[in-house]
């Protein structure tokens, strides 16, 4: 049910805002909407010169869920570039339950968004902001 | 008569289910209503004992089918205060306001102006740009006061001699504002202005007196309404009905057919192409019909006694802010909020542990939350058989994301 969906965890994150802001001179950003519920997510990344990630920031205007994903991404994402962001995705996908598999730390924290489909969206936003971001 | 909110109730079954393990608290009406035993009974008697397609075929059921619709067309019509033959059936609100924008949009010029407001619904946004983008019309906006209603005291100054019509929310989705209609109609005269109402929002909250409105055009959906799915109203006058063409070809709506050309019927059938939502409207005149057997005045005082109730509640939550009338003084039932520190998904969603269905997010009005900046509301809508227990754990729900989600 809905109160399992507000564990400590996804508070947690939610609350840590790891890379919320801006960054003073990005190499990229982009903006993502969910025009469904409304939901927007804006990331900046610095580069290297091999194309991985130096620095991330995100802003999000979004539930706590879309808060939350995004704090777990900028946790993770400095160093990798678009296909380890990709792999990345592939972890969060498995811990909402529409891939078969393992999720791993921090992504695992999204497990109970399993049984809310109408919510996954929010998880995955973020993902689409970087992706945009990175191509 | 009265009001008896119990013996409401028992007429909606789903008020009566535990689903998951919790009650039903449906206070998502402004999104779609629940349906009454009447409206289910009178479509299951015409798909049990009626169905057929409508007005071509000789046969009984055929001549049954044919009789329940252009009946379920004269409760609208009474629903209303208006004839028979100026109810147009479609396929819902937003299709209704797109054949006026499709039809009646043809008989206007380029540089002809439409006016709508900041807190418009997309379905009286979004079908006045693509006319736009289609013919070069003009369109231009009533700004919002403060407390989300639509500044009527802007109208001098934005209504011109090329504004050909006023599209506006008879009650605002978000807000629950209504509209001075009175003060519309006198300001488009001025001008010789058309006026339309999106009545989605007022309709399922008693009957409508059209010509005491003394507007043009109106409309609203059926499942708003306590009615089916995929049934709405355009109601028009009939003068403005003849001289729209069609929008969508097909059968019903012709007069005669050759190779070389057709003529139209008349209105409605030039703007009912195709078989129709038959089971639907026969629905939706039976809950016209539930709706106007109802003691206005009393359920009126009902709904309005539950706004109050929500009201004062959100007011003993620290951080909560309504947007929309802060009072029950030209408001219906329709009551939108935020949490501070809350998303509003994060406060439905916790409000769907308690049972509580709401609506939150932009409410289909992205442009009054630009004009607030806000990302958007949780949404509180209030139907006759509502009651004090749904608005407790209304406010049981928003005190608990309050205290845990923040």
């Amino acid at each position: 049910m809905s109160d399992e969906l507000y564990q400590t965890r996804i508070v947690a994150l939610a609350k840590s805002k790891t890379g919320a802001g801006k960054l003073a001179a990005p190499t990229k950003s982009a903006r993502r909407d969910n025009p469904l519920c409304g939901d927007r997510v804006t990331i900046d990344v610095t580069l290297d010169d091999t194309g991985h990630i130096a620095e991330i920031a995100h802003q999000v205007r979004g539930c706590l869920l879309c808060q939350a994903s995004a704090a777990a991404l900028a946790s993770i994402a400095v160093g990798r570039d678009a296909g380890g962001i990709a792999e990345l995705r592939h972890d969060a996908e498995r811990a909402v339950g529409r891939e078969a598999g393992t999720a791993h730390e921090p992504f695992d924290a999204f497990a109970p968004v399993a049984a809310h489909k109408s919510r996954q969206e929010c998880v995955l936003l973020p993902f689409e902001a970087l992706k945009d971001a990175l191509s | 008569m009265s009001f008896d909110v119990a013996a409401v109730r028992h007429q909606f079954p789903i008020l009566f289910k535990i689903i998951d393990g919790r009650p039903v608290h449906y206070l998502d009406n402004g999104a779609s209503a629940q349906t009454p035993l009447a409206v289910l009974d009178a479509v299951r008697s015409y798909e049990t004992t009626g169905r057929a397609n409508v007005l071509r075929g000789v046969h009984r059921l055929a001549e049954r089918a044919t009789e329940l619709y252009e009946n379920a067309r004269a409760d609208v019509a009474r629903f209303l205060g208006v004839q028979p033959m100026e109810i147009v059936f479609t396929g819902g609100c937003t299709a209704a306001i797109n054949l006026v924008a499709s039809s009646y949009g043809q008989l206007l010029k380029r540089g002809d102006r439409i006016l709508i407001s900041e807190l418009e619904h997309h379905s009286n946004i979004v079908p006045w740009q693509l006319l736009r983008q289609r013919s070069g019309i003009e369109l231009d906006m009533l700004p919002l006061t403060p407390d989300g209603q639509i500044d009527l005291e802007a109208l001098p100054r934005v209504l011109t001699s090329e504004t050909r019509l006023i599209s506006l929310a008879h009650v605002s989705n978000v807000t629950g504002a209504l509209l001075d209609v009175r003060k519309v109609v006198e300001a488009a005269k001025t001008v010789g202005a058309k006026v339309m109402l999106d009545g989605a929002q007022r309709a399922p909250h008693g009957p409508v007196d059209l010509g005491a409105l003394g507007i043009d055009f109106y409309v609203f959906a059926g499942h708003k309404a306590y009615g089916p799915n995929g049934i709405g109203v355009l109601w028009a006058r009939p003068e403005l009905l003849d001289a729209m063409p069609p929008f969508m070809g097909g059968g019903s709506m012709i007069g005669r057919v050759t190779l070389a050309e057709t003529t139209w019927a008349p209105a409605p059938r030039r703007f009912e192409a195709g078989t129709p939502p038959i089971g639907p409207a026969i629905g939706l005149g039976a809950a016209c019909n539930w709706m106007a057997a109802l003691d206005w005045t009393a359920t009126h005082d009902h709904e309005m006694g539950l706004v109050q109730r929500v009201l004062d509640g959100l007011q003993k939550i620290d951080g909560t802010q309504i947007l929309g009338p802060a009072s029950l003084q030209n408001r219906y039932p329709v009551v939108s909020f935020m949490l501070d520190g809350v998303h509003p998904h994060d406060v439905a969603q916790t409000l769907d542990s308690f049972g509580v269905a709401v609506r939150a997010g932009h409410h289909c009005a992205q442009p009054l939350m630009d004009r607030f900046d806000l990302d958007g509301t949780t949404r509180v809508s209030i139907a006759p058989y509502n009651d004090n227990a749904d608005i407790d754990a209304l406010l049981a729900g928003v005190s608990h994301a309050a205290a845990t989600l923040r």
